[in-house]
């Protein structure tokens, strides 16, 4: 059995619990981490022309931002714990490209942090770890 | 900065209505110019008593060429094409980029306008139910223009330094031709095609499409805006501004997500409707086919029909136009024929669906009632034959005629921004200049009946297929081997379906 964990952080409080989390358990049980920020894509949304031209621009800047301030920053801190980690910036749909990335690495389970939205917009959009919770062929632990 | 352009915009545009008699003059000054060039670029010869506009017979020899060079593309890769569209055979290892769906969906919005509703009511009044046979001929035959100006559009586009991309035919000339050791006539080609877009953007895909929104929020405001054309006509140039200026994409976004449904919208009733007149459907197909072969009733009987028909389908889809090439150059796929593939769907979805209901819709309406619309033309009769059956459906097809046309001069103005850009340069200070002139003209589509202006634009916009299509004829055999080849590694499963 595969000792890794899919930690996916979001760059809100609820990811940094999900890290500290996942950084306790990894200590306690010398597990690799496979730490993944999902940028929210659909390829069926609508754009105008022009943002279809600079897609490619704005793709490359989404995923540099989203290392330099969310992902590499968590990376150090698991590095400097002396905690193995790997690093995933991707674009999709969060749940979806999760389970796509937990089953490609056959992780033992997923960790994730919970969003607390609440009321209309999570009965609307429903949440991402409710979706997983849902799908996820691993067990999923959603830290509060 | 913004907000100075802004202001001496709108003053200058407040101005224009005070000068008594401004549109006649220009209308004096270029209508010389315009029959001149309309009468060279609709050059029409006599066909069994009926005019035909060499340019439409110059676009439909060209579909049907490529549909036999291609080996019948448009029915063989239609499959294709919609595994393409759901993304079978995207790599989910590198997402983000534009997908097939968006650049389809991009291009259809530029192509679905006014004359999907209105455009074809004039078709069968001129050209009667058999036009609209020969209307979805062309449809079918356009697609493998399409398929081919599309692959050419990726596969030769320019990357630009700061990472975006520019493509079209502007492009795939002057890089094809190169190829071929033709490099001084590529050039000119290219040349020629980005002063044919720019000037066209102002006009056919600004001026009219503006023009056609007042009229129609004019109608359902039971000709309360009489005189008021200045005025909507800057508030929406300022929602174009605030678009492709202001840089503010949500108006555009949600516009673009309105338009697929509005035009999903559309059909759907438009099926409704067509049910509701189910008694009279077998005799309104039977006068499409009826009339396609013996156009009875027409004035040049079957060759009118079909001319009225092609000529409508080449208008509406702009196959052989180009135009679209330029929306579709932004994905980045290593496989332009790809592209291709997907590009084939949209003379599909905008005249063999779109362009099919609305005829439906009136020729079933006909059937039932030969004078329900009375001396209505265009949009209006294609609203009355609606309102025959479902009462408050002229107003939500006005908003979404009035969405058409908005989302229509989004895609337009990108499509003369990126023929400005071939002529000047990418500089921002030139884009900007262009993008004003843009505006100006959208508020100027409103407040004045500049019928010569628009008829050198559209004389314009149809003369930029000759080399468009002259251009296709020499490049057509780069477009076969890459088809031929990615045929052989999709056969091989080289290239690998991926199940989501």
């Amino acid at each position: 059995m595969s000792n890794s964990v899919l930690l996916a952080i979001d760059g809100s409080p609820g990811g940094e619990r999900a890290l500290s989390y996942a950084m306790e358990r990894a200590k306690l049980g010398g597990a690799k981490l496979i730490v993944a920020y999902v940028i929210e894509w659909s390829q069926y949304s609508f754009n105008t022309p022009e943002e279809n031209a600079e897609r490619h621009k704005r793709r490359e800047q989404e995923i540099s931002r989203a290392t330099d301030t969310i992902v590499q920053p968590a990376a150090d801190k698991l590095n400097a714990a002396g905690i193995d980690c790997e690093t995933i910036v991707t674009h999709g749909p969060p749940a979806e490209t999760i389970i796509r990335l937990a089953e490609k690495h056959g992780v033992a389970q997923i960790v994730i942090g919970r969003r607390g939205q609440s009321g209309i917009k999570a009965l609307l959009f429903g949440s991402v770890a409710g979706n997983l919770i849902q799908t996820s062929p691993v067990p999923v632990v959603v830290v509060p | 900065m913004i907000r100075f352009i802004w202001a001496v915009l709108a003053m200058t545009l407040l101005a224009l209505p005070a000068h008594a008699g401004f549109d006649e003059t220009i209308n004096a000054a270029t209508a010389p110019i315009a029959s001149a060039i309309g009468a060279f670029v609709f050059f029409k010869i006599q066909v069994f008593g009926a005019q035909l506009p060499l340019v439409v017979l110059w676009l439909v020899i060209g579909a049907v060429f490529f549909t036999f060079y291609m080996g019948f593309v448009n029915v063989r890769g239609f499959k294709h094409a919609i595994q393409l569209v759901r993304g079978d055979y995207a790599d989910p290892d590198s997402p983000g980029e534009v997908s097939h769906f968006q650049a389809l969906a991009t291009a259809v919005s530029g192509t679905v306008g006014i004359g999907n509703i209105g455009g074809v009511a004039v078709a069968v009044t001129i050209g009667g139910a058999g036009a609209t046979f020969w209307l979805i001929v062309a449809g079918f035959l356009g697609m493998s223009t399409k398929f081919v100006e599309c692959t050419l559009g990726v596969k030769y586009r320019q990357e630009n330094p700061d990472g975006s991309v520019s493509g079209g035919p502007m492009y795939y000339m002057k890089k094809g031709f190169e190829e071929r050791g033709m490099s001084g006539f590529g050039k000119f080609m290219g040349t020629f095609y980005a002063i044919g877009i720019f000037v066209g953007a102002l006009g056919i895909g600004n001026m009219f499409q503006s023009n056609q929104a007042y009229v129609q929020l004019n109608t359902v405001a039971g000709g309360a805006l009489d005189g008021m054309g200045w005025l909507v006509g800057l508030i929406l140039a300022a929602v174009v501004f605030a678009v492709i200026i202001g840089g503010i994409k949500s108006i555009a976004r949600v516009t673009e997500k309105i338009v697929p449904f509005m035009a999903v919208f559309y059909c759907f009733f438009a099926i409704v409707v067509i049910l509701m007149n189910f008694t009279s459907i077998p005799a309104a197909i039977g006068n499409i086919f009826a009339g396609a072969f013996t156009g009875a009733g027409v004035q040049g009987g079957a060759i009118g029909a079909l001319i009225i028909g092609f000529q409508r389908a080449v208008f509406s889809n702009e196959a052989g136009i180009g135009s679209a090439s330029i929306a579709h150059a932004a994905v980045r796929t290593p496989e332009p024929v790809t592209e291709g593939y997907v590009s084939l769907l949209e003379p599909f979805i905008d005249t063999i669906v779109i362009c099919t209901i609305t005829a439906l819709v009136i020729g079933t309406s006909q059937v039932a009632d030969p004078n329900f619309a009375g001396d209505a033309t265009g949009v209006a009769m294609t609203s009355a034959a609606f309102e025959r059956q479902i009462g408050w459906f002229p107003l939500p097809l006005a908003f979404g005629a009035l969405l058409f046309a908005f989302s229509t001069m989004i895609s337009w103005s990108y499509y003369g921004l990126k023929g400005w850009t071939y002529l000047f340069g990418e500089g921002q200070m030139g884009q900007t200049i262009y993008k004003l002139m843009f505006c100006a003209f959208v508020a100027l589509g409103c407040m004045v009946q500049l019928g010569p202006i628009l008829d050198i634009s559209d004389a314009l916009v149809f003369l930029i297929c000759v080399p468009n299509i002259l251009g296709l004829y020499f490049l057509a055999p780069i477009v076969k081997r890459e088809m031929t080849n990615y045929l052989a590694r999709l056969d091989s499963g080289e290239i690998k379906k991926y199940t989501h």
